[in-house]
């Protein structure tokens, strides 16, 4: 126990676990992966809580995430400034979201927020198509993307303003079972 | 050539804008960064995914701000080239965006100030639906006012500082569990959550001391406080080893990552076969095996046979009088104080034992444990329909596609490019289906296709007949031909031949499968599955024939239950080693041939269903066992560990991801529930038949003297009748309820009555969804309508205003956006001279193409960069060029063939 205790307080690891959905041992796993991601800059003593911010080249380079396409937009969501450099709160709070164990609700509002590539809090047809873009790797022709686009927001989009809110986005998750289970990384 | 002239004006903020401080969105986030890191993060980003330069960037850095000025870009200027804007956000102006933006349905979980309000709202609904404190005994301050309602129906009204405030009162007022279940779901930043956590904490404490004097017993409030605190503590450290106790995390882990959710929920499935084995061994082994090997019973004569090794196989032999069959326990009670006892030394001891009843603990252990699996077996089944199955979930296929498709497991490369493909190719068949779904297909071709269907399932149910008619003959045989005791080996023959029949025919199914070309994938897995789970049902239920109602006829003066449990290992076992032999020869050979012999790249494909229907099929097999095997259910976990690291191995060396898209959740209720009703139901219909009607063999067992295993329960409920009055209600509720056949027929009535009162329910609510979905779309055509209405008005006077100001200046800067710029001092819009609008009606000032080309020109130059948004607009074929947030301090421009001045006409 006494090794366990030198990076966080008592305190710190019990609101890190009231906080997210994470055990003590998975919160102190996920905090050596951290550490592994950068051992000179991330100190090994937390316990006065340091100002410490990973690069995006550095988490964008995780196993976990290193292929997934979306990975710049998941750094981009959970950081602090939008520039994709996190701390060690905003890596916590990634896993967490992206955990089996959290609801659908908040995984919902995450990802809805990871598609609003423009961050207008809308997923307009720019958006559509970057995000059909992105899974695709680009093979798709114009047209067909385009024609994607516009069966998505035909299909989900419920008030007619030719795009899709947060709420017409969590009409449309509400009727995806399988959302649960593709939005999740295990660590 | 003459230097061109240019203005640079610095956008004034109009006095119209001082006066409508609508709270916008977007100025609740930060204003935008440095135009530095901007410039940074996009050339980045080309570089690394080399895509040509938008039109639009994605502003990385300077989010709200240019998302703005993006979307009014869209709505000005261009919007026509590549995507299908939306066609009537095309026409609207600023101050209808800007109205739009402000509508409480708009703002909600977009800003920090909105969320809060939200949680604030729902904590509040939770609280009092939770705890309602009694009116008279709270302060009159502190008593629910209007005031909440008022904040529940305008979230903008108030700061956010003081929502916040109000929610950590409100997160005060709740027990801790509920607290922290609402700190994990908000969607905030973990700092902010552990800042709430912090504030909504300490006062609570503080609180609570303060109550505590004043409580009857001073010590009670801070005691209970210690309580809740050392149970959550506790709570938490369960969890965490609950945790540790779950297996195979990192195998789990690296399959999910290789080849994704759909492979994954066999593996998963397994798991969950495990559990309901443990399960269900647990009580036997704690009620049954381990009493009655505490109590040996004398052996019997001549049982010493030597181990040979071929008992693992047929389960015979040495096996024979061992606690894993029903023979070999007592039908006395053991731990009777000095009845006829096997060990003198022990009864002499053990004397003020309780006396433990064998057959009763038989009887009821078996059922108990079956009662059991049953019940978590229905809990997860409608747990998991109500999990996959919802109201209209079969519209709205691609926007499922597009969104929830990409697993986020998959960490391997070649997963991941996988992953990629199949994507693309089930986009691109919904767009065919959709565009052919609109044409429709020739009547003779439908014939046609209808015909070979039906030929195809003809020819599977005639193999299906075929099978269970060669089963039925093979037993028939056997029972003709008693297998003499030395040759072990011959009783292998018809589990043999039902193994062989279980790895072969669906191997013809999918053959067959391959002719009739379904449309949809799913519909094909669903079509095979049934056709192997007929076939597997067909085939146990001649067996199960072939046991209790010929086997017991012919065995009459020796073990028939004995004969049955081996029988049942010898199944397992055998459907162990064909599932061997079916990843040997289907996945490892496979690969060969065609790596070696066909020289393709491509690897089998690992086959879900074909693989789930085989566990689903030796789980049936272990239930249909427990009661003449009670240590089936340890074999079979024993046989599931190994299968489990079996096909792992085979799976990461031969197979490759499916192809086709999987609807993983769909899958595995559909699996869940077949576990529950074919298998399940029927295994628990056989023993029930066993249990109440057929008469137990008369040399072994606990059952021995019965004429059915119900017996026991009925003479030990006779003996209680006459011990006394003390539990005299037994054999009164035994009488009543269980002989009587009326209680029995009331209930089932009665939980018919509710199933088809919940139906109807159901129903009922699909239809109000159904008139809720039909209103929403009303509203939103309503609020179209409204907007256009509104936008009309605006464009109208927008219009003569600034017919007035372009006659008086020759400027006009379209579409400003005054709650961005105004909050940035040195932004400045640089417009060309004469400033091109985008209005038609403010006329051509030079020719179109001249413009475009130095448009496009200047495009091309500026893709280094990056930042320069040129939009070589529709709108009246009319160039304008226009730079969003020029910082003149930065060093945007200091190439010299990108100067956003060469672009404009000389």
């Amino acid at each position: 126990m006494g090794n366990k205790q030198t990076v966080f307080t008592h305190e710190q690891l019990e609101a890190y676990q009231d906080c997210t959905f994470f055990t003590r041992k998975e919160i102190m796993r996920l905090f050596y992966r951290y550490q592994d991601l950068a051992p000179q800059l991330v100190p090994l003593d937390y316990t006065s809580c340091p100002d410490v911010k990973v690069p995006y080249e550095l988490i964008g380079s995780m196993p976990e995430l290193k292929d997934n396409p979306f990975r710049q937009r998941i750094a981009q969501v959970f950081s602090e400034d939008g520039d994709g450099h996190m701390t060690l709160d905003n890596f916590l709070d990634m896993f967490s979201v992206m955990s089996e164990m959290a609801p659908r609700d908040l995984k919902a509002y995450y990802a809805f927020k990871i598609y609003d590539f423009n961050n207008d809090g809308y997923i307009c047809a720019w958006d559509l198509e970057q995000t059909v873009t992105k899974l695709t790797r680009g093979e798709l022709s114009a047209e067909e993307v385009s024609l994607v686009c516009e069966r998505v927001l035909d299909e989900a989009d419920g008030d007619h303003d030719g795009r899709l809110s947060l709420e017409d986005f969590q009409n449309m998750i509400l009727r995806a079972p399988d959302f649960l289970s593709t939005f999740h990384i295990r660590i | 050539m003459a230097q061109p002239l240019n203005f640079v004006l610095n956008v004034p903020e109009t006095p119209e804008d001082h006066g409508s401080q609508e709270p916008s969105p977007y100025d609740e986030s930060e204003v935008h960064d440095s135009f530095h890191q901007l410039i940074q993060e996009q050339s980045q980003w080309v570089a690394e995914e080399g895509l040509e330069l938008q039109q639009r960037e994605p502003g990385a850095g300077g989010q709200e701000t240019s998302g703005h000025l993006d979307e009014s870009f869209c709505f000005v200027g261009s919007g026509q080239q590549a995507l299908p804007g939306p066609e009537d956000a095309l026409v609207h102006s600023t101050a209808t965006l800007r109205i739009l933006a402000s509508m409480p349905s708009r703002t909600i979980g977009r800003s920090r100030g909105a969320v809060i309000c939200q949680y604030y709202n729902r904590s509040v609904r939770l609280r009092r639906r939770v705890s309602r404190p009694e009116l008279k005994g709270v302060r009159r301050s502190a008593r629910p006012s209007l005031r909440l309602y008022d904040l529940e129906l305008d979230p903008a009204a108030l700061q956010e500082e003081e929502k916040r405030f109000l929610l950590v009162k409100e997160l005060q007022g709740l027990p801790a569990a509920q607290r922290d279940h609402m700190l994990r779901g908000m969607p905030l930043g973990l700092a902010e959550k552990r800042c709430l956590r912090e504030e909504s904490q300490t006062p609570t404490g503080k609180q609570r001391g303060r109550q505590g004097p004043r409580g009857l017993f001073p010590c009670c409030g801070r005691l209970r406080d210690a309580c809740v605190l050392a149970l959550h503590s506790l709570g938490l450290g369960l969890l965490a080893g609950l945790h540790a106790l779950r297996p195979w995390r990192y195998a789990l882990k690296q399959i999910g990552g290789q080849f994704g959710s759909s492979v994954l929920s066999y593996f998963l499935f397994l798991k969950t076969l495990l559990a309901f084995n443990a399960l269900l061994l647990l009580p036997l082994l704690a009620f049954i095996v381990g009493v009655q090997a505490a109590f040996p019973p004398p052996a019997p004569p001549g049982s010493a046979r030597s181990f040979t090794g071929l008992e693992l196989l047929t389960g015979g032999g040495r096996f024979t009088h061992t606690a894993m069959y029903y023979g070999y326990y007592a039908n006395s009670t053991l731990n009777q104080p000095c009845a006829p006892a096997p060990a003198g030394g022990r009864c002499s001891r053990e004397a003020a034992g309780l006396p433990y009843s064998m057959p009763l603990a038989y009887l009821f252990t078996v059922g108990l444990a079956f009662f059991i699996t049953c019940v978590t077996l229905v809990y997860s089944m409608s747990h998991s329909f109500g999990e996959s199955y919802r109201v209209g979930s079969t519209s709205g296929v691609h926007a499922v596609t597009v969104f929830c498709s990409w697993d986020h497991k998959v960490t391997q490369r070649r997963a991941s490019r996988l992953q990629h493909d199949n994507i693309r190719t089930h986009l691109k068949e919904l767009l065919a289906e959709w565009q052919r779904r609109r044409g429709s297909q020739s009547a003779c071709g439908r014939l046609r296709r209808v015909a070979v269907r039906g030929l195809v399932w003809l020819l599977s149910l005639g193999t299906t007949l075929g099978c269970t008619v060669a089963v039925y003959a093979f037993s028939e045989l056997m029972i003709k031909s008693p297998v003499s005791a030395e040759q072990e080996g011959a009783l292998l023959a018809l589990p043999v031949v039902v193994g062989l029949l279980n790895l072969g025919a669906p191997y013809l199914f999918r053959c067959l499968a391959a002719l009739e070309r379904h449309d949809s994938p799913v519909l094909e897995v669903y079509v095979a599955v049934c056709r192997n789970l007929i076939l597997k049902m067909v085939i146990l239920g001649i067996l199960c024939y072939h046991w209790l109602g010929r086997r017991v006829g012919t065995l009459k003066d020796q073990c028939w239950e004995n004969f049955v449990g081996q029988e049942l290992y010898r199944l397992v076992v055998l459907d162990f080693v064909f599932v061997l032999l079916d990843t040997l020869l289907g996945e490892l050979v496979w690969r060969l041939i065609s790596e070696k012999q066909l020289k393709r790249r491509e690897k089998p494909e690992f086959d879900i269903a074909g693989n789930v229907l085989e566990l689903i099929y030796g789980q049936t097999l272990t239930w249909l066992g427990v009661v003449f095997s009670p240590l089936l259910p340890a074999i079979q976990i024993v046989k599931l560990l190994l299968v489990f690291y079996v096909k792992k191995t085979s799976l990461m060396a031969n197979c490759q991801a499916p192809r086709r898209p999987w609807l993983a959740s769909h899958m595995s209720t559909v699996f869940i529930s077949l576990l529950c009703f074919p298998s399940f139901l029927g295994a628990a219909i056989f023993l029930c038949f066993a249990v109440w009607r057929v008469k137990p063999s008369s040399t072994c067992g606990p059952f021995r003297s019965l004429d059915s295993m119900y017996e026991a329960g009925k003479v030990w409920v006779r003996r209680l009748e006459e011990a006394g009055p003390r539990v005299s209600w037994l054999p009164w509720v035994h009488r009543y309820l269980v002989e009587n056949t009326f209680p029995v027929y009331l209930v089932s009535a009665l939980l018919l009555a509710v199933i088809y009162l919940h139906i109807q329910v159901v129903k009922g609510q699909r239809r109000v969804i159904c008139l809720l979905k039909e209103q929403i779309s009303n509203e939103g055509e309503d609020k179209v309508f409204l907007i256009n209405k509104l936008h009309s008005v605006y464009e109208r006077k927008e219009r003569s205003r600034h017919r007035a100001s372009f006659a008086t200046v020759g400027t006009r800067i379209p579409a400003p956006q005054p709650g961005v710029m105004s909050s940035h001092p040195r932004s400045r819009l640089t417009l060309c001279h004469p400033p091109v609008p985008c209005f038609p009606q403010a006329g051509k000032i030079w020719s179109a193409s001249r413009a475009q080309g130095r448009a496009t020109s200047c495009r091309k130059s500026s893709r280094g960069a990056g930042t320069l948004t040129v939009h070589t607009g529709t709108c009246s074929a009319e160039c304008w060029v226009r730079f969003a947030h020029f910082d003149s301090h930065s060093s945007l421009f200091t190439s010299p063939d990108c100067d956003p001045l060469r672009c404009c006409p000389s």
